[in-house]
């Protein structure tokens, strides 16, 4: 039966042929415009780490007190999103959960050991060993450092894959050192691709920017005076002079994040931090109640506004742009639909059924949607083209059509206009056959 | 021109002409938000920085280590920088305008004030600034080449000698006009500093829509410092007009010849650096152009395609009229006076869906409120595009022969 009423589906789209042009082209662009950003929306929203997402938690704790919100942002409910120093080697030292770091962005000239090459700028992330199974990042060769040289500070880094093919043309290169700022460290591990979109851990500074191309254990850095590369925010008071002053100071420059298995390790760690900030309140540090925050990843992201307004903004316009196109196909499969209320008076009359009629006209609809679906995955992969060209390079990192946006752009295609065809279906339904019949 | 039989006429035709109306709304709602989004966007990367923007070169220079002798070094350089054919002057800094990184500071009136007059974004600077960028010095005197000092990181806490600030924010701490002379208080030094020049204007680092330095575009002030520090530094070097590009080639030859010690990420001139802090903008301008063009160009050919569907429906009806007497101009308005009235209710819906898709946008993003000549401007473009579109259907049933009435369907 199926195959029947397609057949008579293609014929009758078949004998109008403009008329289906025309309602193919507007599910086509309107599936195309929509899914453009669609794909960049999804890209931006999609989860960073999806099997830990609900395990690892942001740490935020009001070190300024509730008199001193920043000038600028106006929200209450909002505070620092990094911590000082302080904190920082605080909740390194509790322990207090499954695993943790703290970490910090900073960056220095790598010279190459060839003199005959010219030193260049690395991104460096300053951090401690969980860093690396935290975040599940992948290594190609060695591992991670032990806690013994984040105790030691030690002279340890791990690089990316990209910075090894740089410096040492893509060879084994543990056990060899990297000059950093004249000092030398030694290579432990080398990074396998790992791009997490958004880089999630830090949002501060390009947040789909590429990460750092060197990981030093923090204490090092913290050693080597390596100053903050990102976000730092002093609200007023900026403590004493030199790096002794910076580290003692109320300055917020740090992100730190603690992996919690369980939700007994999650209420555990709540009651922990809000212990710490009291106990910060007792000795005179904080004079204000405890004020602590954990957020996982995905509640992290939505609170730093992971998503673009522009995004969100285009989203918005391109799906308003789809329900056009969508109510314009309606309003052509009507026309055709009741300019053809003669045929389906005799197919009544002959003895179709009205749940006949209506299935062959869904089919019809079905069609064009999937005509429609197939024009507008062309047209998607046109304009991800065009956005690759139109905007800068963070923004090109997320125009990657993957399979399962194609899924979704032929289902959305398909069943938006079946949608958008049950009205005009039900109305052909409708024919009454003797009123045909009679007019003819 | 009757409406009662163009109404009865719709009656029969509800879903048809609910469906136009509805379209044309959603295209005024989506065309006059998108029409104000544009014209702020373009507007946005126009607002000038008040430095000689195609004239100015950037070179950013990063020291390998952190050498003890730095100070020096950066002597060096800014006069071999200086000495070199087509620069006009040249100084370093620590940022530069739409570079998107920087430094605020909160400026105060008194010692002991809890919250900030101002904010004002961090420029650091040495006598050859103003000449540097080509800004335009409207009150008081430049450094005196006493007055700077080496600044060693940001934990290098001295307060200023003096400040050079923008027009925008001496009106903002001083709205007498008597800024030069008068001593401002920095948020984070508690040291009291003079005001020795005010400049015309300066733009902040900072230039995203909505972001950090929205809310103080121009308000900028030069400290008389030489920033010194393992972050890079910015070499800005005032050219020769045209004489950018080969400055550009001759100061990194000039600068590795002093040392190999060093890394210059990179260099580009301020024309190039608007280019690239508005690249996004533009491209949201495009795509909404495109986007609005298509919106427009859909609508139509529906509106164009119903009404063939409903002229071939009534030919019967058109021709008897004609055959009664009616010309074809009457045809021809009565069809343009059906959209007229079909796109009307949709325009009014329209407006009202235009202005609560931008409260709601008010709300949710840095968007700000739609100005009324926008929806203006949207009716009148939806309210055209309903006339030009009918127009062709429109002529076909006026070309329906009057001898049609008089033949069996």
């Amino acid at each position: 039966m199926f195959n029947y009423y397609l057949g008579l589906a293609l014929r009758s789209l078949r004998r109008n042929i403009v008329l289906t042009v025309l309602m193919i082209a507007a599910v086509g662009v309107g599936i195309g415009a929509s899914m453009t950003t669609l794909t960049v929306f999804r890209a931006m929203d999609s989860d960073p780490i999806p099997q830990k997402s609900r395990q690892l938690f942001a740490v935020q704790i009001d070190n300024w007190g509730p008199d001193n919100k920043s000038i600028v942002s106006g929200d209450k409910e909002r505070f620092q999103e990094q911590l000082s120093y302080i904190d920082a080697v605080g909740l390194m030292n509790a322990k207090a959960a499954h695993r943790q770091t703290a970490m910090y962005k900073t960056g220095a000239a790598l010279t190459p050991a060839n003199p005959s090459l010219l030193p260049f700028q690395v991104q460096i992330r300053a951090t401690y060993t969980d860093f690396f199974s935290m975040f599940q990042t992948p290594f190609l060769v060695g591992s991670a450092w032990s806690a013994d040289e984040d105790k030691n500070h030690a002279d340890v880094a791990v690089i990316t894959q990209k910075l090894n093919d740089k410096v040492f043309g893509g060879g084994n290169s543990i056990g060899k050192t990297i000059n950093l700022d004249d000092r030398e460290f030694r290579i432990v591990g080398v990074l396998g691709l790992w791009e997490p979109i958004p880089q999630y851990y830090d949002l501060n500074n390009d947040a789909y920017g590429e990460g750092a191309e060197v990981y030093l254990p923090f204490t090092r850095a913290i050693d080597g005076q390596m100053p903050s590369w990102g976000n730092n925010n002093c609200n007023g008071d900026i403590g004493q002079p030199g790096w002794e002053g910076r580290l003692r100071s109320e300055c917020v420059w740090m992100q730190f994040w603690a992996e919690l298995p369980t939700a007994a390790d999650v209420d555990a760690y709540r009651a922990f931090l809000n212990n710490y900030a009291s106990e910060q309140q007792r000795v005179g540090r904080f004079h204000w109640p405890a004020h602590t925050r954990i957020r996982d990843v995905r509640e992290w992201l939505v609170y730093q506004h992971a998503v673009s307004d522009e995004v969100r903004i285009l989203v918005l316009v391109s799906f308003s742009f789809l329900l056009v196109c969508l109510l314009n196909a309606m309003g052509l499969m009507l026309a055709k639909i009741m300019g053809r209320a003669g045929d389906i008076g005799v197919r009544r009359a002959l003895g179709a059924s009205r749940q006949a009629i209506f299935a062959q006209c869904l089919i019809e609809a079905g069609v064009v949607g999937l005509a429609g679906g197939l024009l507008g995955l062309l047209l998607t992969a046109l304009g991800l083209a065009g956005l690759r060209s139109l905007l800068s390079e963070e923004v090109t990192r997320l125009t990657h059509f993957s399979l399962a946006d194609i899924t979704i752009a032929i289902i959305l295609a398909v069943l938006a206009t079946t949608l958008a065809g049950l009205y005009p279906t039900w109305r052909a339904a409708q024919v009454q056959p003797a009123w045909q019949l009679k007019a003819q | 021109m009757e409406f009662r039989p163009i109404l009865s006429a719709m009656r029969r035709n509800k879903v048809g002409a609910i469906l136009i109306a509805v379209q044309m709304a959603i295209t005024l709602a989506i065309l006059c938000n998108a029409l104000f989004l544009i014209q702020q966007r373009v507007a946005l990367s126009q607002r000038p920085t008040g430095a000689d923007e195609a004239n100015v070169v950037v070179i950013r220079n990063q020291w390998v280590g952190n050498p003890p002798d730095q100070s020096a070094r950066l002597q060096g350089d800014l006069a071999a920088l200086r000495a070199l054919p087509g620069v006009v002057d040249a100084f370093p800094t620590n940022t530069y305008p739409m570079s998107g990184g920087g430094s605020t500071t909160g400026l105060s009136l008194h010692p002991d004030q809890k919250n900030a007059t101002a904010l004002a974004s961090i420029y650091f600077g040495d006598e050859h600034a103003i000449a540097a960028l080509g800004l335009k010095l409207i009150a008081g005197r430049n450094f005196n080449s006493d007055e700077v000092v080496d600044k060693v990181g940001y934990t290098d806490l001295k307060p200023p000698a003096a400040l050079i600030i923008t027009r925008a924010l001496a009106d903002k701490l001083f709205p007498d006009g008597n800024a030069v002379g008068q001593n401002v208080y920095e948020e984070s030094l508690k040291g009291s500093v003079p005001i020795v020049g005010v400049v015309d204007r300066l733009q902040v680092p900072w230039v995203g829509a909505g972001g950090w330095g929205s809310k103080f575009n121009d308000n900028s002030l030069i400290a008389p410092f030489h920033f010194l520090s393992s972050y890079p530094t910015y070499y800005m070097v005032h050219t020769q007009p045209g004489q950018a590009a080969a400055v550009t080639q001759a100061a990194q030859k000039k600068l590795f010849d002093i040392s190999r010690s060093r890394v210059i990420q990179r260099t580009l001139t301020l024309t190039a650096a608007r280019e690239e802090a508005y690249k996004d903008d533009k491209g949201l301008v495009v795509i909404l152009a495109v986007v609005c063009a298509a919106l427009l160009a859909v609508t139509s050919f529906g509106i164009v395609g119903l009404t063939s569907y409903w002229v071939a429906q009534r030919r019967r009806q058109i021709g008897i009229r004609r055959a009664l007497g009616a010309t074809r101009n009457a045809i021809i308005q009565y069809f343009q006076t059906e959209n007229l009235l079909i796109a009307g209710a949709g325009a009014a819906i329209g407006v009202a869906m235009a202005v609560s898709l931008n409260l709601w946008m008010v709300n949710s993003f840095a968007m700000e409120r739609l100005h009324t000549s926008y929806t203006f401007i949207g009716a009148i473009v939806v309210l055209l595009l309903g006339q030009v579109a009918v127009l062709w259907p429109a002529l076909k049933a006026a070309a329906i022969p009057p001898a049609l009435a008089t033949r069996a369907a």
